[in-house]
């Protein structure tokens, strides 16, 4: 089954980016010829997975030939895609269209025939202040509460999340023991639930909690965290790096490694100083990987929703409510359910992630071609 | 003394280690506390029963007051050791507790009432793990029913996802057809498009179709993912033609060519992929709570996140619960994590 080289081991061997069929040509030509053995397919690569979906993989192939006979080999491929587009369409694009139609009617009907249009109503509510920096004077006091919210916690979050990643990754990087262990370690959060990761927190962290017994044990003195506004969006900040830190650390040490030893051996020979080959070299070599780090950070931290959710419910007061928190309170969890608004809500957000995934498109364009 | 430490701070070079590795060290170690200890110190916390959680502050490890069960007392009397006055030294029962008085009596004369300050004596008691808080959650709360549609959600949204996305994939990397351009931009698209900006008209489609407080309406619509796609569709190229080319030479189906021959020689950006989405779906939160809302249909996240708000006092219950939703993944974690990091770093997370 295996033949030298194939199935690729690094990583690396595999295209970063498609480019289409010249590729996979170049691709199969460079590839060493199959053995033999290959062509006479049956049997080959029979692992347990394989026996087991054999029987309905079977029962497909009855009409998925006539389909081939009726449409040859290469309009079939759209009987493979159709699916994925099905889903695709439905659960996606559809959706897209239908939050237009519900932005611009109002009420609280969810059939789309029983709303009546109201236009931009729902927008001129959302975009209705006085002074669009003091939430106070808004029409929608709690959705600008949740922008300002929302802004303020990216802005923190991503901050303090690559600045620590970024000092992991170099010290990952180091010459230290043990490093496969290290690097699980600062990653075993990601794999938590949200859930889970906001209980083990407000457990630390509650009156009687382990925190308060150490500040009390110290002479520092406890504190009742989550009743303070500025507490509680403080340590929602921390649970979120402490939760997702160990992911961008994984992508800034690969984008480390992959800077070429010899630059290094050649500043050592110039004499640079660790420092100045710190500055003059790996940061810039870097700045490719780090925007791609910041633009994905940046992405999710403006959908942040459920671990702030499950530690502080929004509060206290709406302190640590968040801009998808206020699109789910409006359409879902209120009542009347306000789906016009709560559209709107997520018309504008979702103009802010289209910007910011073209940014992260156009950037991995660029470092691809380097 | 002196060799062990010389061995330990040894470095490949041989030469002593620089400040700056302590430094490193020194940082990796606190990570390594920082990022386990709430962890550890939540399953310790999880075999404490509801009086020991009381406490403050609190002790690392679980106690349990010991008792002892007397004649002519219908509760189990807890036992004190005295540490003053003029019993000191004795282990009295506590029958009840006046301000700062305490009435006791000892065990071996059940007869005679003790006065004790309550100063002088301190609880006995021994390390005991509270697992009722695990068994009550059989039995008092419906754990297993959580369990069954987390698992039941995770495995066949990961089963049609890798389906649907290994044709997608297969079809976008094996075939030249017209519009596959267009395809791929669409696939592109798509990644545009969180779910957590079109909740209210999803909401809708999944009503019409008749699948809101339904299992299936947490599955099907995640099913289709854009990075899955792109991940496969990645691996598929490296994939030679000429297998393809010989396959069909000797008539195979293109369908036989997609399961016998591209699927298993996919099988490592597979495992990747159906790691990634067990992962996902056992995590999921935002979309459940939205379509979800009987607690008979609750995943486990969404049973913690409701028991949390009803049982706020009752943490014992909730810190076991939060425990055994966190066990299948450390179970994953500890297995796989290799192919998880690889994983993640080659999609970029979700």
């Amino acid at each position: 089954m295996r033949w030298p080289g194939w199935p690729p081991t690094s990583r690396r061997r595999w295209p970063t980016r498609s480019k289409g069929v010249a590729e996979t040509k170049g691709q199969g030509a460079t590839a060493p010829a199959p053995p033999p053995e290959m062509t006479a397919l049956r049997g080959a690569g029979d692992g347990f997975a394989l026996r087991l979906i054999s029987p309905v993989m079977r029962l497909v192939e009855i009409p998925m030939i006539a389909l081939q006979r009726l449409l040859g080999i290469n309009r079939l491929a759209w009987v493979f895609l159709a699916p994925n587009l099905l889903l695709f369409g439905l659960f996606a694009f559809l959706p897209v269209i239908l939050n237009v139609a519900y932005a611009t009617t109002g009420g609280a009907n969810v059939m789309l025939a029983d709303r009546p249009q109201i236009g931009m109503g729902n927008f001129e509510r959302l975009l209705d202040c006085a002074n669009h920096l003091d939430p106070n004077t808004c029409r929608e006091d709690k959705f600008w509460r949740a922008v300002w919210n929302t802004l303020w916690f990216v802005t923190l979050q991503v901050g303090i999340m690559v600045g620590f990643s970024l000092l992991t990754a170099i010290v990952l990087n180091g010459k230290i023991r043990a490093r496969g262990f290290f690097r699980s370690v600062f990653f075993f959060p990601v794999l938590l639930s949200p859930v889970v990761v906001a209980l083990i927190w407000k457990w630390m962290l509650q009156r009687n909690g382990v925190l308060n017994a150490f500040l009390d044990w110290a002479g520092i003195g406890g504190y009742n965290w989550l009743v303070d506004a500025q507490w509680a969006f403080a340590w929602s900040v921390f649970l979120s790096v402490w939760a997702h830190m160990g992911f961008y650390t994984l992508i800034l040490l690969a984008g480390l490694q992959a800077i070429p030893r010899d630059v290094y051996e050649a500043a050592t020979m110039d004499r640079a100083s660790p420092w100045r080959a710190f500055r003059r070299i790996t940061l810039p070599l870097l700045a490719p990987t780090m925007l791609v780090v910041l633009v994905l950070a940046l992405i999710k931290g403006v959908q942040t929703f459920d671990e702030v959710y499950a530690f502080t419910g929004g509060g206290p007061g709406t302190a640590t409510t968040f801009i998808i928190q206020y699109i789910y309170e409006e359409g879902f969890a209120g009542s009347p359910r306000l789906f016009g608004l709560s559209a709107a809500a997520s018309l504008l957000v979702a103009f802010v992630l289209v910007v910011l995934t073209l940014v992260q498109l156009w950037v991995n364009r660029k470092s691809v071609d380097g | 003394m002196g060799r062990t430490w010389e061995f330990l701070t040894a470095t490949r070079g041989g030469a002593r280690l620089h400040w700056t590795d302590w430094a490193s060290y020194g940082y990796l170690f606190l990570g390594v506390f920082l990022m386990f200890f709430p962890v550890v110190w939540l399953v310790l916390s999880s075999f404490k029963t509801e009086a020991d959680l009381q406490r403050y502050p609190p002790t690392f490890l679980p106690y349990q007051q010991q008792t002892i069960t007397l004649d002519g007392h219908a509760d189990p009397l807890p036992l004190f050791r005295i540490t003053g006055g003029e019993h000191e030294g004795m282990i009295l029962a506590q029958l009840r507790r006046v301000g700062l008085q305490a009435q006791m009596i000892d065990p071996a004369n059940p007869e005679e009432r003790l006065q004790v300050s309550i100063r002088d004596y301190e609880r006995l008691e021994r390390f005991s793990l509270a697992t009722e808080n695990y068994s009550d959650l059989f039995g008092r709360f419906n754990f297993l029913l959580y369990f069954w549609n987390s698992t039941f959600i995770t495995v066949m949204a990961t089963l049609i996802m890798l389906l649907t996305n290994s044709m997608a994939a297969f079809a976008l990397s094996k075939y030249r057809f017209r519009g596959r351009t267009v395809v791929l931009l669409l696939v592109i698209g798509t990644l545009m498009i969180p779910q957590t900006v079109v909740l209210v008209p999803l909401f809708l489609i999944v009503s019409e179709l008749g699948m809101f407080n339904s299992l299936w309406g947490v599955i099907i619509p995640g099913a289709a993912t854009p990075t899955g796609v792109f991940l496969l569709r990645q691996y598929m190229l490296t994939i030679p033609d000429e297998i393809l080319d010989a396959a069909r030479m000797d008539k195979a189906s293109e369908w036989k060519i997609y399961w016998r021959i591209i699927l298993p020689l996919s099988a490592p950006a597979i495992a990747v992929l159906a790691i990634l989405a067990i992962m996902w779906r056992w995590n999921d939160f935002l979309w459940p709570l939205i379509v979800l809302t009987q607690s008979e249909n609750f995943t486990l996240q969404l049973a913690l996140n409701s028991f949390q708000g009803e049982l706020q006092t009752q943490w014992s219950s909730l810190l076991a619960m939060t425990v055994l939703t966190l066990l299948p993944i450390a179970m994953v974690f500890m297995f796989l994590q290799k192919y998880i990091a690889t994983g993640i770093a080659s999609t970029g997370g979700k």
